[in-house]
Protein backbone atom coordinates (compact mmCIF):
# COMPACT_ATOMS: atom_id res chain seq x y z
CA UNK A 1 0.00 0.00 0.00
CA UNK A 2 1.84 3.57 -0.85
CA UNK A 3 -0.06 6.60 0.36
CA UNK A 4 0.50 10.39 -0.85
CA UNK A 5 1.92 12.41 2.74
CA UNK A 6 1.43 15.76 3.23
CA UNK A 7 2.53 18.04 5.72
CA UNK A 8 1.59 21.55 6.91
CA UNK A 9 2.89 24.07 8.86
CA UNK A 10 5.63 23.26 11.68
CA UNK A 11 5.82 19.65 10.75
CA UNK A 12 6.28 20.72 7.33
CA UNK A 13 8.98 22.47 8.59
CA UNK A 14 10.44 19.97 11.26
CA UNK A 15 10.01 17.01 8.47
CA UNK A 16 12.00 19.33 5.53
CA UNK A 17 9.46 18.27 3.19
CA UNK A 18 5.83 19.13 2.33
CA UNK A 19 5.02 15.58 0.57
CA UNK A 20 6.15 12.22 0.43
CA UNK A 21 5.18 8.94 -1.35
CA UNK A 22 5.27 6.07 1.84
CA UNK A 23 4.81 2.59 1.93
CA UNK A 24 4.21 1.71 5.25
CA UNK A 25 4.07 -2.30 5.84
CA UNK A 26 0.60 -4.07 6.89
CA UNK A 27 0.68 -4.31 10.46
CA UNK A 28 0.79 -0.05 10.39
CA UNK A 29 -3.49 0.37 10.02
CA UNK A 30 -4.35 2.87 12.03
CA UNK A 31 -3.05 7.17 11.85
CA UNK A 32 -1.20 6.53 15.45
CA UNK A 33 1.08 3.73 13.91
CA UNK A 34 1.94 5.79 10.71
CA UNK A 35 3.32 8.44 12.93
CA UNK A 36 4.67 5.76 14.86
CA UNK A 37 6.31 3.92 12.01
CA UNK A 38 7.52 7.47 10.40
CA UNK A 39 9.00 8.70 13.13
CA UNK A 40 11.30 5.81 13.83
CA UNK A 41 12.45 6.36 10.30
CA UNK A 42 15.06 8.82 10.93
CA UNK A 43 16.12 12.30 13.01
CA UNK A 44 13.31 14.70 11.23
CA UNK A 45 10.76 12.87 11.62
CA UNK A 46 11.20 11.94 15.05
CA UNK A 47 11.77 15.42 15.98
CA UNK A 48 8.93 16.67 13.72
CA UNK A 49 6.08 13.95 14.79
CA UNK A 50 7.32 14.00 18.62
CA UNK A 51 4.56 15.78 20.28
CA UNK A 52 1.79 14.05 19.78
CA UNK A 53 -0.65 15.89 21.51
CA UNK A 54 -0.14 18.79 19.20
CA UNK A 55 -0.62 16.59 16.16
CA UNK A 56 -3.58 16.55 14.01
CA UNK A 57 -4.61 14.08 10.77
CA UNK A 58 -6.66 14.00 7.69
CA UNK A 59 -7.45 10.93 5.77
CA UNK A 60 -8.37 11.80 2.17
CA UNK A 61 -9.31 15.25 3.13
CA UNK A 62 -11.11 14.38 6.48
CA UNK A 63 -10.77 15.07 9.66
CA UNK A 64 -10.02 12.62 11.65
CA UNK A 65 -8.80 10.91 15.27
CA UNK A 66 -5.42 9.73 15.37
CA UNK A 67 -7.11 6.05 15.69
CA UNK A 68 -8.55 6.05 12.78
CA UNK A 69 -8.27 3.17 10.12
CA UNK A 70 -6.24 4.09 7.18
CA UNK A 71 -7.27 0.96 5.07
CA UNK A 72 -7.38 2.35 1.05
CA UNK A 73 -6.25 5.92 2.13
CA UNK A 74 -4.69 7.35 -0.67
CA UNK A 75 -4.01 10.69 0.69
CA UNK A 76 -2.81 11.58 4.77
CA UNK A 77 -2.08 14.92 5.75
CA UNK A 78 -0.44 15.66 9.23
CA UNK A 79 -0.77 19.05 10.80
CA UNK A 80 -0.82 21.16 14.07
CA UNK A 81 -4.43 22.03 15.31
CA UNK A 82 -5.66 24.67 12.91
CA UNK A 83 -5.61 28.20 13.57
CA UNK A 84 -7.64 29.86 10.77
CA UNK A 85 -10.53 32.85 11.13
CA UNK B 1 -26.96 29.91 -2.33
CA UNK B 2 -23.67 28.86 -0.78
CA UNK B 3 -20.29 30.76 -2.00
CA UNK B 4 -16.84 30.02 -0.74
CA UNK B 5 -13.55 31.09 -1.82
CA UNK B 6 -10.21 30.70 -0.48
CA UNK B 7 -7.43 32.84 -2.39
CA UNK B 8 -4.46 35.35 -1.88
CA UNK B 9 -6.50 38.09 -3.91
CA UNK B 10 -8.12 41.29 -1.50
CA UNK B 11 -11.83 40.37 -0.40
CA UNK B 12 -14.31 42.76 -1.99
CA UNK B 13 -16.84 43.15 0.82
CA UNK B 14 -19.20 45.12 -1.29
CA UNK B 15 -19.18 42.52 -3.68
CA UNK B 16 -19.80 39.90 -1.37
CA UNK B 17 -22.61 41.53 0.36
CA UNK B 18 -24.14 42.37 -2.94
CA UNK B 19 -24.54 38.76 -3.69
CA UNK B 20 -25.60 37.95 -0.35
CA UNK B 21 -28.45 40.66 -0.25
CA UNK B 22 -29.36 39.34 -4.15
CA UNK B 23 -30.40 36.23 -2.26
CA UNK B 24 -33.60 34.33 -2.94
CA UNK B 25 -35.88 35.42 -0.03
CA UNK B 26 -33.86 37.71 1.74
CA UNK B 27 -34.97 39.84 4.74
CA UNK B 28 -31.70 40.58 6.82
CA UNK B 29 -28.00 39.61 6.11
CA UNK B 30 -25.52 39.35 8.68
CA UNK B 31 -21.76 40.01 7.79
CA UNK B 32 -18.48 38.85 9.81
CA UNK B 33 -15.13 40.84 8.72
CA UNK B 34 -11.70 39.52 10.52
CA UNK B 35 -9.12 42.01 10.08
CA UNK B 36 -5.37 40.81 10.92
CA UNK B 37 -4.46 42.50 13.98
CA UNK B 38 -0.59 44.64 15.17
CA UNK B 39 -1.07 42.61 18.09
CA UNK B 40 2.96 42.97 20.09
CA UNK B 41 4.61 44.17 16.49
CA UNK B 42 3.29 41.76 14.10
CA UNK B 43 4.70 42.75 10.82
CA UNK B 44 2.90 40.29 8.90
CA UNK B 45 0.50 37.71 8.66
CA UNK B 46 0.85 34.61 7.16
CA UNK B 47 -1.77 31.77 6.63
CA UNK B 48 -0.70 28.39 4.78
CA UNK B 49 -4.01 25.81 4.08
CA UNK B 50 -5.03 22.59 2.63
CA UNK B 51 -6.17 23.04 -0.76
CA UNK B 52 -9.09 21.27 -1.57
CA UNK B 53 -9.42 20.34 1.73
CA UNK B 54 -10.01 23.63 3.24
CA UNK B 55 -12.83 24.35 0.24
CA UNK B 56 -14.44 20.70 1.07
CA UNK B 57 -14.49 21.80 4.96
CA UNK B 58 -15.76 25.43 4.42
CA UNK B 59 -18.47 24.38 1.78
CA UNK B 60 -19.74 21.90 5.02
CA UNK B 61 -19.65 24.23 7.57
CA UNK B 62 -21.52 26.29 5.26
CA UNK B 63 -24.30 23.87 4.01
CA UNK B 64 -24.77 22.93 7.73
CA UNK B 65 -25.72 26.71 8.53
CA UNK B 66 -27.84 26.88 5.09
CA UNK B 67 -30.15 24.47 6.35
CA UNK B 68 -29.94 24.47 10.14
CA UNK B 69 -31.29 28.67 9.74
CA UNK B 70 -33.17 28.33 6.33
CA UNK B 71 -30.36 30.86 4.96
CA UNK B 72 -30.94 32.22 1.00
CA UNK B 73 -26.95 32.42 1.20
CA UNK B 74 -24.10 31.84 3.41
CA UNK B 75 -20.61 32.88 2.01
CA UNK B 76 -17.41 32.62 3.79
CA UNK B 77 -14.40 34.37 1.83
CA UNK B 78 -11.36 33.77 4.11
CA UNK B 79 -7.64 34.97 2.34
CA UNK B 80 -4.49 33.02 2.17
CA UNK B 81 -1.01 34.14 2.16
CA UNK B 82 0.97 36.94 3.06
CA UNK B 83 -0.89 39.88 5.15
CA UNK B 84 0.12 43.06 6.57
CA UNK B 85 -1.98 44.01 9.95
CA UNK B 86 -5.36 45.55 9.35
CA UNK B 87 -6.02 43.60 6.29
CA UNK B 88 -9.31 41.86 5.77
CA UNK B 89 -8.67 38.31 6.73
CA UNK B 90 -12.25 36.74 6.41
CA UNK B 91 -15.34 37.44 5.48
CA UNK B 92 -18.75 35.95 6.37
CA UNK B 93 -22.23 36.68 5.37
CA UNK B 94 -25.61 34.95 6.38
CA UNK B 95 -28.78 36.35 4.09
CA UNK B 96 -32.06 34.81 5.94
CA UNK B 97 -35.75 36.01 6.19
CA UNK B 98 -34.91 37.59 9.66
CA UNK B 99 -32.30 38.85 11.85
CA UNK B 100 -32.26 36.47 14.27
CA UNK B 101 -31.69 33.35 11.54
CA UNK B 102 -29.17 35.80 9.72
CA UNK B 103 -27.05 36.89 13.29
CA UNK B 104 -26.88 33.24 14.96
CA UNK B 105 -26.13 31.40 11.06
CA UNK B 106 -23.37 34.37 10.73
CA UNK B 107 -22.12 33.61 14.33
CA UNK B 108 -21.96 29.79 13.68
CA UNK B 109 -19.75 30.23 10.37
CA UNK B 110 -16.88 32.29 11.68
CA UNK B 111 -16.92 30.25 14.93
CA UNK B 112 -17.42 26.92 13.03
CA UNK B 113 -14.24 27.92 10.35
CA UNK B 114 -11.94 28.39 12.85
CA UNK B 115 -11.63 24.87 14.22
CA UNK B 116 -12.56 22.62 11.07
CA UNK B 117 -10.90 24.07 8.51
CA UNK B 118 -7.34 23.30 8.08
CA UNK B 119 -5.50 26.97 7.82
CA UNK B 120 -2.28 27.46 9.92
CA UNK B 121 -1.45 31.03 10.98
CA UNK B 122 2.30 32.51 11.30
CA UNK B 123 3.00 35.83 12.76
CA UNK B 124 6.19 37.34 11.82
CA UNK B 125 8.15 40.07 14.26
CA UNK B 126 11.13 41.93 13.47
CA UNK B 127 11.97 39.06 11.15
CA UNK B 128 11.52 36.07 13.27
CA UNK B 129 8.58 33.54 12.49
CA UNK B 130 6.53 32.14 14.80
CA UNK B 131 3.46 29.37 14.28
CA UNK B 132 0.13 30.26 15.80
CA UNK B 133 -0.83 28.37 18.82
CA UNK B 134 -4.44 26.93 18.41
CA UNK B 135 -7.00 28.47 21.63
CA UNK B 136 -9.27 26.53 23.61
CA UNK B 137 -11.55 28.79 23.76
CA UNK B 138 -11.93 28.68 19.94
CA UNK B 139 -12.93 25.34 20.68
CA UNK B 140 -15.29 26.09 23.03
CA UNK B 141 -16.58 28.43 20.79
CA UNK B 142 -17.36 25.99 18.43
CA UNK B 143 -18.45 23.42 20.58
CA UNK B 144 -21.32 25.75 21.78
CA UNK B 145 -23.25 25.31 18.48
CA UNK B 146 -23.66 21.06 18.60
CA UNK B 147 -26.63 20.54 19.43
Amino acid sequence: MTIEMLYFAWVRERMGRAQETVAPPPAVTTVAALVDWLAARDADSADALADRGRLRAAVDQAFVAMDADIAGAREIALFPPVTGG
Amino acid sequence: MIRIHVGTDPIDPAAELALAEAAAGAGAVATFIGLVRADDGVGTLELEHYPGATEAALHRVAAAAAERWSLGAATIVHRVGPMAPGTRIVFVAASAAHRAAALEACAYLIDRLKTDAPFWKREIRDGKARWVEARATDTDAAARWEA
